[in-house]
């Protein structure tokens, strides 16, 4: 394979960058969120997780048209920064990382959901009478139970976000080290026909979901493996 | 004492307990079928069921007051659950340090050492660096139980803990759960529905029906009536207080006090501590003459104190033993004409069997 030029690496670092602070965002953001879906039993977690779960169903530059309108100069967002004397986001790597956050939510929800679904209640109550308040709780026994759904949903989000193409086409355009992430770059070439370097970002992002998935099943089966029952 | 009036909606079923009272000492058991709520109401007082109303006090402080509830990591309990719900990510020992870690500073004792104690004591020293899922049934409710008196509680609330275990289990777990309340001194509310460990391990029973407190009775009190609840399975019950002595020359051994003296033949590793006698009613025949020539070791003068009807055609003759502790006899109602007992009389029970409670 013939060296990648630094326009390349830029792109790639800039996937990279973009994946790692969605998948941390959303961490922190889908951890109360998740748990509020699993566990309130309240009336409106349906309809909170129809919502969350929309970016499923929607062709990206719906989202992506969306967040154009709101984001850009004139939209409710953007318009406000503007008249605080800052910058809109439209076009912009902030402006691609609120879509990412959007675009992937589903992917760290829901297994995060799943996982503090299938905590034994009794654990938290016996926890409870050991004198562990909600958030002690929390980081001492339903993180550590949830291990397997957390580590599932950072691979999901981290991957599905390197895969991201149409919410930043819309929103962000290919502005190099700003918004041209290897999805848009590998579109880039393709449109010039330059068909070689399109081949070599392609590999790339095969060979790393691949191995990404790879490591993901192997890991899985050995943090999960000391609890389940004998 | 602990007091209060707690109730709870949860679905179907609707827990009113009424107001009840009862001393925080001892092995106070709740007792009932399934599904009369024993469980609930033990969660409800643990403050485990976020919808309870009512009040609740426990030596004096508050746990409950109408909708508002002391939260239950202030409440300084120990919950022991039916199926242990150990934590699966942590080893023994790091369970037992999750409890010991939390104490509050003023009465903790250093984590390591009572961590080890109190494996020692409960009988799983070896099994400290094992993983949870290895443990069979009863290493793991008595790892629960460790657990739960790490933190130092002051109350211990059991939800039938023994149900999911076998004969053997069981019975070293009656036998642990009784010594560590005696040395402990912890109050224990203790739910079951079998009556052989209400009978082991008792001080008072909490008898509950759909959804509310029947009745508080103490042992005997709940032992002395003929149509306890206690009795639904294998008739009326007799449980004795007395001391085992060693063996005498024919190899019996003593049971009971100055007044009292059962002959019983024991396996010679009986343990010396028991202290409970079971005898079922069906097993003692009553006779108004000393009987001559029978292989009945234990023939006892009584004091027949009230005959109640029992099953069809059937007699429960309640007798007060020579020390005043009283005996039930289940008889034939012929039986009881032909002899025509009446309260008052004097006559001879006859014991056919009895088994020592350990």
């Amino acid at each position: 394979m013939t060296s990648l030029t630094p326009g390349e690496w830029q792109a790639i670092w800039l996937t990279a960058k973009l994946a790692g602070l969605t998948t941390v965002i959303l961490l922190i953001l889908c951890a109360p969120l998740a748990w509020w879906l699993a566990r309130s039993g309240s009336r409106l977690a349906n309809p909170v997780a129809a919502l969350v779960s929309l970016p499923l169903v929607l062709p990206p530059t719906v989202i992506g048209f969306y967040l154009l309108i709101v984001l850009g100069p004139q939209g409710a967002v953007g318009g406000t920064l503007e008249a605080l004397g800052l910058q809109h986001l439209a076009f912009s790597f902030w402006g691609i990382l609120i879509g990412s956050v959007i675009y992937s939510m589903p992917f760290t929800v829901q297994p995060l959901r799943e996982a503090f679904a299938a905590i034994d209640t009794r654990l938290l109550d016996a926890a409870a009478t050991l004198r562990a308040g909600a958030l002690d709780r929390f980081f001492n026994l339903v993180l550590p139970l949830s291990r397997s759904g957390i580590l599932t949903a950072v691979v999901i989000t981290f991957a599905h976000t390197v895969g991201e193409f149409g919410v930043i086409a819309m929103l962000g355009g290919s502005l190099p080290g700003e918004t041209r992430v290897v999805s848009i770059a590998i579109y880039d070439y393709t449109q010039a026909l330059d068909y070689g370097a399109a081949h070599r970002l392609s590999a790339i992002l095969l060979g790393f979901s691949f191995v990404t998935l790879l490591l993901f099943y192997a890991i899985n089966q050995r943090v999960m493996s000391p609890l389940k029952p004998r | 004492m602990i007091e209060g009036h707690l109730t709870l909606s949860k679905g179907n079923f609707k827990l009113q307990s009424g107001a009840f009272c009862l001393p925080a000492q001892g092995i106070s058991v709740l007792f009932g079928r399934s599904g009369c709520g024993k469980s609930t109401l033990l969660r409800a007082m643990a403050g485990l069921e976020a919808g309870t109303r009512g009040h609740l006090r426990f030596k004096g402080q508050r746990w409950q007051d109408a909708a508002w509830q002391l939260p239950v990591p202030q409440r300084d309990i120990g919950f022991v659950f039916q199926d242990a719900a150990l934590f699966p990510h942590l080893s023994v020992r790091g369970n037992l340090a999750f409890a010991a870690r939390r104490v509050p500073p003023g009465r903790a004792d250093d984590a390591n050492e009572s961590i080890a104690a109190t494996a020692s004591r409960m009988g799983f020293s070896d099994l400290l660096d094992q993983s949870i899922t290895t443990l069979s049934g009863g290493q793991r409710q008595r790892v629960a139980i460790g657990r739960a008196l790490l933190s130092k509680p002051r109350l211990l609330c059991m939800d039938e803990p023994l149900s999911a275990l076998d004969w053997r289990a069981k019975a070293e777990l009656l036998a642990l759960i009784d010594t560590l309340a005696r040395e402990t001194n912890i109050p224990v509310l203790y739910i079951t529905h079998a009556p052989q460990e209400v009978e082991r391990l008792a001080d008072r029973v909490i008898f509950m029906q759909d959804g509310r407190i029947e009745h508080i009775d103490t042992l005997r009190e709940a032992l002395s009536r003929p149509d306890s609840p206690l009795f639904a399975e294998e008739g009326p019950v007799s449980v004795l207080q007395g001391q085992l002595g060693a063996p005498d020359a024919d190899g019996l051994r003593n049971f009971g006090n100055p007044q009292l003296r059962f002959r019983l033949s024991l396996a010679p590793t009986a343990s010396p501590c028991a202290t409970r006698l079971r005898v079922l009613a069906r097993d003692v025949s009553l006779a108004t003459l000393q009987p001559q020539g029978l292989s009945i070791l234990n023939q006892l003068p009584i004091t027949i104190s009230a005959l109640h009807a029992g099953a069809p055609g059937r007699v429960t003759v309640v007798c007060r033993l020579a020390d005043g502790q009283p005996l039930l006899a289940e008889i034939t109602q012929y039986s009881c004409q032909l002899l025509g007992l009446v309260p008052g009389m004097s006559a001879f029970a006859l014991v056919k069997s009895v088994a020592l409670i350990d």
